[in-house]
């Protein structure tokens, strides 16, 4: 078959170093492929408990035997047929490939083994992992261990891929890999041997369902859905402003109080209480009080903005989200929002990433993959960009428009949810095709263990420290030396017709939205110090979350629309972002 | 031999079950419909729809799935009786 031959090219092509075994994970969606990897490879990625979590593919190291292999976390596939473009990657890698470790739901084997038997037909060794193994017990199922390994000829191990169950078997199986190279076979034959398959090594016995099962069940019917969306929704929204609150009130603020201050006036001092150096690095401060928030000096604002305003609630925002996806409720959400979002052009599923966008604009348009047509992604990843905030932005709204009164907090979020709905409703007209209908898998519901969600919540909680903070402080730095040199005065006499005359700002308030084109948060900050009116704040706040996305955000769109494609969602970004702020500015 | 009853997957109660006799599309179409389980021959249950010709949620083997309004009334089915 083709497969050998690109094989060995990719080996020659590789030649220089010495060349690493490379060990495939592939499997139906949502199996479990990134909980095996991250047990295999100690790289922690994200998994969730929905169909299409990774959408690229991540690979990390492992050792078999004595020799370091590369493994590779492939996005999940139903068959070797290429129907999207995760599963044209799927294929293409395999073709690279020296071992497939094929990872199996066990409670679902019949839909798994289709892919499974195709495998067997490539002439690549192979091993099964049987993963959820502890859940089929519950489901009334038995397996017949022996009698799979037979009929498949290779290895098959159970593993419980959460709790760390089977993996060590699972490596110390690798060397026993093989590849049958079954013939290729005919769709309806390859059905009819996975049925005689299933029959002779699986047993389902009847059992009463549990209360999971119910409210599964309860979850995806129209009125008990919607209610139980509600709950779901109002709840995460109380649970995220609760846990950050807290945060901020009880551990973040004391430190920056009790802690900080007497270092920074100790410094103030030191650096005799002004010039340049004093400024850049503690901002302006008055009078043995340090205002955080408007001081805007390295040490000051630089650090209380990432820590004490954005940071609790990155934590409080990512803890609740990952309950979400690995409870499994993030599907069913999509099932009932499926009627609204076709007309944004949309299908339920893009709900996911819409959501994944309130944390963080770049995975969520790294997520818009789920969706099959390039004018889904296009209108999803556009959406995203305009219209949903993220955790950072959200956060410094809260902590600056919030002080004005919730009213104005609820006047920035309705907007950018009209704004949301109406142009999904535009570009749902303009763009050219149709949407495709839906068409996932419904995953049952998981109680997923504390650790699991910890680890999670550390890996998103760390790239924020990791990416975030150093821009931030990068972003304060260069906004005070452009202040000291004047070049700030400048840009504002220039912008002030469309600052001042149409948004109704300041003129000074161009430099937080060019700020903005680093980190939304710092920008939103900036505009603490202009002494704004609540409407112009609510101005202001809306402009900057609509306005060009933060530099991250722009490589991400320019990644995945193109050229073209990024462009043309900047145009609309800057039509958009200035029509709603002036309209704003003439209500307010 | 019974007499059975011809409908299609939008067409069904919630509740009611059946076997699949056919999906009426594409290639495209038919391929990932069996390879999510819905092909000839398999039991299939309809759990819910949502209103306003939203998707439709049924049972087959161990999987959920959620399927369009307009696919389900491509899949025809055999109801049980």
């Amino acid at each position: 078959m083709a497969c050998h031959g690109v094989k060995t090219n990719v080996r020659k092509r590789r030649g220089g170093k010495r060349d690493l075994r490379k060990i495939l994970l592939m499997g139906n969606p949502n199996v479990g492929k990134s909980v095996v990897f991250s047990r295999l490879t100690g790289v922690r990625v994200i998994a969730s408990n929905y169909p299409g979590t990774t959408v690229g593919y991540t690979h990390g190291l492992m050792k078999v035997g004595e020799e370091m292999a590369e493994v590779i976390d492939v996005p999940g596939t139903y068959g070797l047929e290429p129907s999207c473009e995760a599963e044209e990657i799927a294929l293409q890698m395999l073709a690279t490939g020296d071992v497939v470790i094929n990872v199996i739901d066990a409670t679902n084997l019949e839909r798994n083994l289709n892919l499974t038997l195709q495998l067997l037909e490539k002439d690549i060794p192979m091993v099964v992992a049987l993963n959820m193994w502890d859940d089929v017990g519950h489901r009334g199922i038995h397996i017949d261990l022996k009698r799979l390994e037979e009929l498949l000829g290779v290895p098959v191990i159970p593993t419980v891929a959460v709790s760390g169950q089977g993996i060590k078997e699972l490596v110390e199986s690798i060397p026993a890999a093989r590849a049958p190279r079954r013939p290729p076979i005919s769709h309806d034959e390859r059905w009819a041997a996975i049925g005689s398959i299933t029959e002779q090594v699986q047993q389902v016995t009847h059992r009463h369902h549990t209360w999971l099962e119910r409210l599964e069940d309860a979850s995806v019917r129209p009125f008990t859905g919607i209610i139980i969306a509600a709950v779901v929704l109002v709840g995460t929204f109380l649970g995220i402003r609760f846990i950050g609150e807290s945060l901020i009130t009880y551990v973040l603020d004391p430190i920056f109080e009790y802690l900080w201050t007497p270092v920074v006036l100790f410094l103030s001092n030191l650096l005799g209480g002004s010039g340049i150096l004093h400024d850049i690095l503690l901002g302006n401060i008055a009078a043995g009080e340090v205002n955080y928030i408007e001081s805007f000096g390295l040490l000051t604002t630089g650090l209380y903005v990432p820590f004490a305003m954005v940071l609790p609630y990155i934590v409080s925002f990512y803890l609740v989200l990952g309950l979400l996806e690995d409870i499994g409720y993030l599907p069913r959400l999509a099932v009932l929002m499926d009627t609204i979002m076709h007309r944004l052009g949309l299908h339920g599923y893009a709900i996911i990433p819409t959501l994944l966008g309130l944390g963080c604009n770049v995975p969520a348009i790294l997520a818009t993959r789920i969706l099959e047509s390039k004018r889904e992604r296009f209108i999803a990843a556009t959406l995203i960009s305009i219209a949903v905030p993220c955790a950072a932005l959200q956060a410094m709204v809260f902590g600056l428009v919030g002080q004005r009164g919730i009213q104005y907090v609820a006047m920035v979020y309705g907007t950018l949810f009209v704004v949301w709905v109406v142009l999904g409703f535009v570009l749902n007209r303009v763009v050219k095709g149709f949407s495709p209908e839906l068409l996932i898998e419904i995953p049952p519901y998981r109680i997923p263990p504390w650790r699991t969600v910890l680890q999670k919540l550390w890996l998103r909680v760390h790239g924020f420290l990791h990416e975030a903070i150093p821009i931030i402080l990068g972003a304060v730095l260069v906004m005070n030396i452009l202040y000291a040199v004047g070049f700030f005065d400048v840009i504002a006499d220039f912008t002030a017709p469309v600052v001042t005359g149409l948004l109704g700002l300041p003129k000074e308030a161009v430099v937080a939205l060019a700020i903005g084109f680093l980190r939304k948060d710092v920008a939103i900050g900036m505009l603490a110090p202009l002494a704004l009116t609540s409407g112009q704040l609510v101005v202001g706040s809306v402009v900057l979350a609509m306005f060009f996305p933060c530099i991250a955000t722009f490589v991400v769109l320019l990644r995945e629309l193109g050229t073209t494609g990024m462009l043309k969602a900047a145009a609309i970004m800057i039509v958009v972002a200035l029509s709603v702020g002036g309209l704003l500015n003439l209500i307010l | 031999m019974t007499v059975t009853k011809r409908l299609n997957l939008s067409q069904m109660y919630p509740g009611q079950s059946g076997r699949v006799v056919g999906v009426d599309g594409g290639v495209g179409l038919v391929g990932r419909l069996s390879a999510l389980g819905i092909r000839p021959g398999r039991k299939i249950t309809k759990l819910s729809s949502m209103l306003m010709r939203g998707p439709v949620t049924v049972q087959v083997g161990g999987t959920r799935l959620a399927v369009g309004f307009g696919m389900a009334s491509r899949i025809l089915v055999e109801l049980e009786q």
